[in-house]
């Protein structure tokens, strides 16, 4: 799969209340949270991306509560996917588990510069910079969370594991 | 193998396991709130399951936005009181009974040594200082575990942490924990399992290695986990609803790392806005002025939280030009607290006393902040606009500053009260 986009920077810690914030969680309907994707890291954000665009981060993305609204905002704003330098363990865990295709690459987080456009090959981790003609490499996804990629998220695979029990 | 390794062997009915590893394992226990629960229950249904894995296995608390602030959060509740009729769960906590969940499930006996507990909520790493294996996960995850009562995990490396001296007259188990964060980082302890050990988290009450497990996640681990001892196991009997398991580290398991604190040197601190890891002692911090004092939450929500906090009151009053909100973070804290004449004190104070609920911790309710304020919390996080506006700051401290604080109307220590 191949995905390609414009980039959108964002710095290290970026924590989940930023992503979400908390003031928004008195519902779980996507369209709802994505009005406010990232928006007290950027008050700007929800009215500037676009579907398609991807967002490029420091280190520890995601980090904080386990609020699986924060990939869901971010899923649902139209958003392909997340490169940064690491993810946090419970976004990381929870982007996989809905669908949403994360790539942790330092070298790509390093790289990238807000309006870039990228293109991503998530079968082999291979990322492109089309505007500056880089190419960088995302660490390799375990073969398990592919296996999950695979099914199409969690609910698919336990539905299916549970089928053939 | 660690006390981790262990744990996660025998939930995979494993002999051993190493990090790194993936693997599938039991759960004795699975956890969601009023946030996470309405995408959990809505994806369990999409699995196909009729049947929650067992009922008296899956909990659910409404404690964040709840009692209900509004009517969206009316609706979420619902969802989870519906859900739990309808499966018959053993654990559902309506409000009245209902407890801020990390505080109010190892209170009543439900998480025990030796456990492999999830939860849809980061701070489920708080049952670590039973000596269980608990970590948070996603609503997703959750839906898939109420189905199968597994869950997959990557067997984590283990950090070790060993405090060695004594503590300081006020100087607890949040400050330990403040000053390890503000030691790593908030990615310091990224997919590790992080234990506690030494001199002083053995002499340590299991409030305080409460309050060191939960904020873990604060450092990125996966979880935080203390060897059960005699104070573990005194806290355990009369209250443990299932039978327990003691687990240990083994003298030759492996660590990542491990370092060493003297606590002799460690004075109250502050973790100042925007991160955790942003740790200052509170003395250099004493001309911030201040708008709210928050104390509570499953950080420092217990009955001993309160105590220290109304030690440092004692017959003074909360600064004319602050606000001082204080949640019991379950039922039996309040009753607790009123029977020792605490909450008497609180309200004497001019402060405000709150049924339980996560409330102002996560900006949710009960407490929000207005533009530019500033709030010293004993809660565990401090990210932009987390208690309010985007504009306002959370300091985040131990009840005895909080406490003092609210008398001062600035930061400060018990001390400069003659304490």
């Amino acid at each position: 799969m191949l995905i390609r986009g414009r980039t959108w920077r964002f710095g290290s810690d970026i924590d989940t209340d930023a992503i979400i914030p908390a003031r928004y969680l008195n519902t779980s309907d996507p369209v709802e949270l994505a009005k406010h994707v990232m928006e007290d890291a950027d008050p700007e954000f929800p009215g500037k991306v676009k579907s398609g665009d991807i967002i490029v981060a420091d280190k520890n993305f995601g980090c904080g509560s386990s609020r699986e609204h924060a990939p869901i905002a971010i899923k649902a704003a139209g958003i392909q996917a997340v490169v940064a330098k690491s993810f946090a363990r419970i976004f990381y865990r929870n982007a996989f588990n809905i669908g949403l295709p994360i790539f942790e690459s330092p070298e790509a987080s390093e790289k990238i510069q807000e309006g870039d456009e990228i293109e991503i090959d998530a079968d082999s981790g291979l990322i492109r910079n089309l505007t500056r003609n880089e190419e960088y490499r995302a660490r390799p996804i375990p073969p398990f969370m592919q296996e999950l990629i695979k099914a199409g998220g969690l609910v698919e695979w336990t539905r299916r594991k549970i089928e053939t029990a | 193998m660690t006390i981790t390794e262990k744990i996660l062997a025998a939930h995979a009915g494993r002999k051993e396991v190493s990090p790194g590893e993936l693997i599938n394992a039991r759960v004795d226990l699975i956890l969601a709130n009023d946030i996470t629960a309405p995408i959990a229950i809505r994806e369990f249904g999409k699995i196909g399951a009729e049947k929650v894995f067992d009922p008296a296995r899956v909990a659910f608390v409404p404690d964040h936005f709840a009692p209900q602030k509004d009517i969206k959060a009316a609706e979420q509740c619902r969802m989870l009181r519906l859900f739990s009729r309808d499966q018959g769960l053993e654990l559902y906590f309506e409000v009245g009974r209902m407890g801020v969940e990390h505080a109010l499930l190892p209170e009543q006996g439900h998480v025990v040594p030796g456990d492999l507990v999830i939860g849809a909520d980061s701070h489920t790493c708080t049952y670590g200082a039973l000596g269980a294996f608990s970590t948070g996960v996603g609503s997703t995850d959750v839906a898939a575990s109420m189905a199968t009562g597994e869950c997959w995990f990557k067997v984590p490396e283990s950090m070790k942490f060993i405090y060695y001296g004594s503590l300081g007259r006020w100087v607890g188990g949040k400050d330990l924990i403040l000053h390890t964060i503000g030691d790593i980082g908030v990615d310091g302890a990224l997919y590790r399992a992080m234990e506690f050990e030494g001199e002083v988290v053995r002499a340590l009450p299991m409030a305080g290695r409460l309050t060191m497990c939960n904020m873990a996640i604060e450092a990125g681990g996966k979880s935080g986990i203390i060897v059960p001892d005699e104070t573990t196991e005194a806290y355990v009997k009369g209250r443990a609803k299932r039978e327990y398991t003691l687990y240990s580290s083994d003298p030759d398991a492996e660590y990542v790392d491990i370092r060493e604190y003297d606590c002799t040197k460690i004075e109250p601190l502050v973790a100042c806005p925007h991160l955790p890891s942003n740790v200052r002692p509170a003395r250099e911090l004493a001309d911030t002025a201040i708008d709210q004092v928050v104390i509570g939450s499953c950080t420092n929500g217990r009955i001993e939280d309160l105590r220290e906090a109304a030690e440092v009151i004692g017959g003074r009053k909360v600064n004319p030009n602050l606000r001082m909100i204080v949640i019991p973070a379950t039922q039996a804290v309040y009753k607790q607290a009123l029977k020792e004449g605490l909450i008497e004190i609180f309200i004497d104070a001019d402060a405000v006393v709150s049924t339980p609920t996560c409330g102002p911790c996560l900006g949710g309710h009960m407490g929000i902040l207005a533009k530019g304020e500033r709030a010293v919390a004993t809660t565990n996080r401090n990210f932009v606009g987390r208690m309010g506006h985007p504009e306002s700051e959370v300091y985040l401290s131990n009840p005895a500053v909080a406490a003092a604080t609210a008398v001062l109307g600035r930061i400060g220590l018990p001390d400069e009260l003659g304490l």
